[in-house]
């Protein structure tokens, strides 16, 4: 278990430098290049667009509460970041109403 | 030359809005992980003293607690943090400094850090390498911190943190929401969005990152080179 842990953590440690030391190794000369610019532009909104996706694999829209909770916390920082743009209120208070409906269940009563 | 009281108060002043959301997400990631991994506050504290990668952690819990490969976790782990691999290579120039400063600055650079970076000018006679080296640290330290005190704190006291892993939806909606706003051209979204529900119709949820990510990336690279490149 806590082997498993430890082999994790390293293996993390080692992406997360091979991923942050690469692009000043190898990509230097390459910056200008127009294809290292293009993929430099258009990767972060594929990733991102994926990532929510992925976070969002589990919701079933046919089995109650039909991912309300999620789509209701989701329009929740989505609608604050657009207003005011500060990271920490929109995650705070969207993660702070999902857990309220997630933990209470009101969201499945009321349907 | 060493960092001075100065220089310290100066970047310390300019960072406080990162530390603002670095201790407590630090503080989230440390709590989800001592209830949903299972194991020590120590594997908390010490994943985000040598991994330093938020989303990625965050993440991460999620794939320990379903006992993950450990070839998946650092696949994803790669995948996440090289969304932002192009960003560092235009500080490279600005970086005249010894090799192991470097090797921090490069370690410790994140969305934030970068954004602090290169928005803001160092108040006058003070060095410019030595002011980034000291907002990334201090930006790292509260990473860190927030993690130790969060993952305490879990193994303290019982709390139910159903719901909390919705954390990393928003950061990564409010990522999305940054991204939107710079792009301002649907395609890559449509794109992504197209890749990822096609690799959920097929391959259903086992894998569904990797998956989609490596078909939206070849699309990616298909349409820059048929444009290309522009």
């Amino acid at each position: 278990m806590n082997g498993y842990i430890l082999s994790a953590i390293l293996a993390m440690a080692a992406a997360t430098v091979v991923s942050r030391a690469a692009p000043f190794l190898f990509l230097g000369r390459w910056a200008a290049h127009p294809a290292v610019r293009f993929l430099g532009k258009a990767t972060p909104p594929v990733i991102l667009t994926l990532l929510v996706l992925y976070c969002l694999k589990g919701v079933s829209p046919t089995v109650p509460p039909y991912g309300l909770p999620e789509a209701v916390a989701l329009a929740l920082t989505v609608g604050l970041h657009l207003q005011w743009r500060n990271a920490l209120v929109s995650i705070g208070a969207g993660t702070g109403v999902y857990m309220a409906l997630v933990q209470s269940g009101i969201m499945s009563a009321v349907i | 030359m060493g960092f001075s009281p100065r220089l310290f108060a100066s970047a310390f002043h300019v960072t406080v809005p990162v530390i603002l959301g670095y201790f407590p997400l630090g503080f989230a990631f440390g709590l989800l992980f001592v209830d949903q991994v299972g194991a020590g506050w120590v594997y908390a504290f010490l994943m985000s003293l040598i991994v330093f990668a938020g989303a990625s952690q965050f993440l991460a819990v999620g794939l320990l607690a379903a006992g993950a490969g450990i070839a998946e976790i650092a696949a994803a782990t790669f995948v996440l943090n090289a969304r932002h691999a192009f960003f560092g290579v235009s500080l490279l120039e600005r970086w005249r400094t010894s090799p192991l400063k470097k090797i921090f600055l490069v370690y410790w650079l994140t969305d934030e850090t970068y954004a602090l970076i290169t928005s803001l000018k160092p108040p006058p006679d003070v060095e410019e390498t030595d002011f980034h080296l000291l907002i990334a640290g201090i930006n790292y330290a509260a990473w860190c911190a927030g993690s130790l005190a969060g993952a305490l704190a879990g193994e303290a006291i019982a709390f139910d943190t159903t719901g909390l892993d919705f954390t990393l939806t928003a950061l990564f909606a409010v990522l999305l929401v940054e991204q939107v706003r710079r792009v301002r051209e649907p395609f890559p979204f449509l794109l992504a969005l197209a890749a990822g529900l096609v690799t959920l119709a097929v391959f259903g949820t086992a894998n569904m990152l990797l998956i989609s990510i490596t078909l939206a990336l070849i699309l990616v690279v298909a349409d820059g080179a048929r444009r290309g490149w522009a």
